[in-house]
């Protein structure tokens, strides 16, 4: 996990992204290693849909780079042809069938593996013979992704594809995407506002927040280098032993509670007085959203 | 062949969580050496967790000697943890569960057999066996 000998999926260099004189996103510097499930998480408007829209070609930076293994996506059809984008709220033609919409697929796409589409839908019940604009959202979902992975995609990106869905759907729905992967080995990057979801799914954690990478790397190395950490109230929480940044911090009048970048001999406090705690993914990503006055960019990579 | 269940609410990492499973499973002899795992897809697919959490199990339970992956094929057990005492415990069950019954019908609540194995279990096992015993 620590040493990535792998390729890079996703890289993006000084990457930005202006709507009229707003960045959308800005400054964003990342490596995605190939064969990662990352998160891309973040709240609204933080520039998640703007990042995956760069890294499938369908915007024009107006900063820096991005490049899909290693090539610009942009007007590649070779490079585009490697990527797979299942859309927010996954938008499909209502009135076709799913069997239509996979024939069309074969005539747009140079590589496609209609039998895996099919396979994949009557595997789990889902009607082909029927327009898409009558099936649950469950269903549909269930065809978009079908859709995505039968041009056999090495980057899966998927924006939110979950949010909308009941939790049985959801779980259902990872489910069909965590099969996919285990078959395909594909990297993917997925938003999402559900942490919970993305606790036992992702081994990478990419954070934007007001149109910056605030956080990302590995989800164990994250893990492992941040602590709660509890003690006698102090106004100089950077100055406890053993922290290395303050993420964020709390105080009662006799007690102080931080959420710290630890140094490499910090997950043990040496002071007697402070006690550590192991941080979850979802108290790890809440702290960095909470610290949101601090622009602070830290990417581990 | 197993059935993986996640405890949600649990500190223990997922992967931690499917080893324990395979190991308790052992234990009782619900598995057995031979016996196939099931294929990393599938509980990836019906826990949705991601597959690499699944391959980190099992190649834990490779580094202890409990399992062997078949290149093609899958993940088999090939070791067991079941003591030579599992033949035995079925009859010795039956027996308890027939005392159980005896006490129920003689009006002992839950917690009072709970409490009379409890104290019977300490004052037998944790003492010296005495020397006339046989």
């Amino acid at each position: 996990m620590t040493e990535d000998a792998h390729e890079t999926a996703l890289e993006t260099d000084a990457l930005g992204k202006r709507y009229g004189r707003a960045w959308a996103l800005r400054g964003c510097a990342l490596r995605l290693p190939a064969g990662r499930i990352a998160a891309l998480v973040g709240p609204n408007g933080a520039g998640k849909s703007t990042l995956l829209h760069l890294a499938v070609g369908l915007l024009r930076p107006d900063a820096g780079q991005v490049r899909v293994f290693g090539r610009d996506p942009r007007g590649d059809s070779e490079t585009l042809a490697d990527i797979g984008f299942v859309a927010q709220d996954t938008p499909l033609y209502r009135d076709f069938t799913a069997d239509e919409l996979i024939t069309m697929g074969a005539r747009l796409n140079r590589r496609w593996d209609a039998d895996l589409a099919r396979d994949r839908l009557t595997g789990i019940g889902i009607p082909t013979r029927k327009p898409v604009g009558g099936l649950s959202g469950g269903q549909r979902a269930q065809v978009a992704l079908a859709l995505a992975l039968a041009k056999r995609p090495r980057l899966l990106l998927l924006d939110e594809p979950a949010a909308a869905l009941d939790p049985l759907a959801r779980h259902e729905f990872m489910g069909a995407l965590m099969s996919a992967v285990a078959e395909s080995g594909t990297t993917v990057l997925l938003s999402s506002h559900l942490l919970a979801d993305l606790e036992r799914v992702c081994d990478y954690l990419i954070l934007l927040q007001t149109a910056h990478v605030q956080l990302a790397g590995d989800v164990d190395e994250l893990l492992a280098q941040h602590r709660t950490l509890t003690g006698p109230r102090t106004d100089r929480p950077e100055a406890v032993p053993g922290v290395r940044s303050v993420i964020r911090a709390s105080h009662t009048d006799r007690q102080t509670t931080l959420l710290a970048r630890t140094t490499t001999t910090g997950t043990v406090p040496t002071d007697p007085a402070w006690s550590a705690h192991e941080v979850s993914l979802e108290d790890l990503v809440l702290a960095y959203l909470g610290a949101a006055d601090t622009h602070r960019t830290e990417v581990t990579a | 062949m197993i059935e993986f269940v996640l405890d949600g609410r649990s500190k223990v990492a997922t992967y931690m969580q499917l080893v324990l499973q395979v190991k308790q499973a052992l234990r009782v002899g619900i598995a057995q050496p031979g016996d196939q795992l099931p294929k990393v897809r599938e509980v990836a697919r019906t826990l949705a967790i991601n597959p690499n959490t699944v391959l980190k199990a099992y190649r834990q339970l490779e580094l202890e000697g409990l399992a062997e992956g078949r290149p093609g094929v899958g993940t088999f057990l090939v070791a067991t943890l079941a003591g030579d005492s599992l033949p035995q415990q079925a009859e010795l069950r039956e027996e308890l569960v027939a005392w159980l019954r005896r006490a129920q019908a003689a009006g002992l609540a839950r917690e009072d057999v709970a409490a009379l194995i409890d104290t019977t279990l300490r004052a037998t096992l944790d003492r010296p066996v005495p020397d006339d015993a046989h």
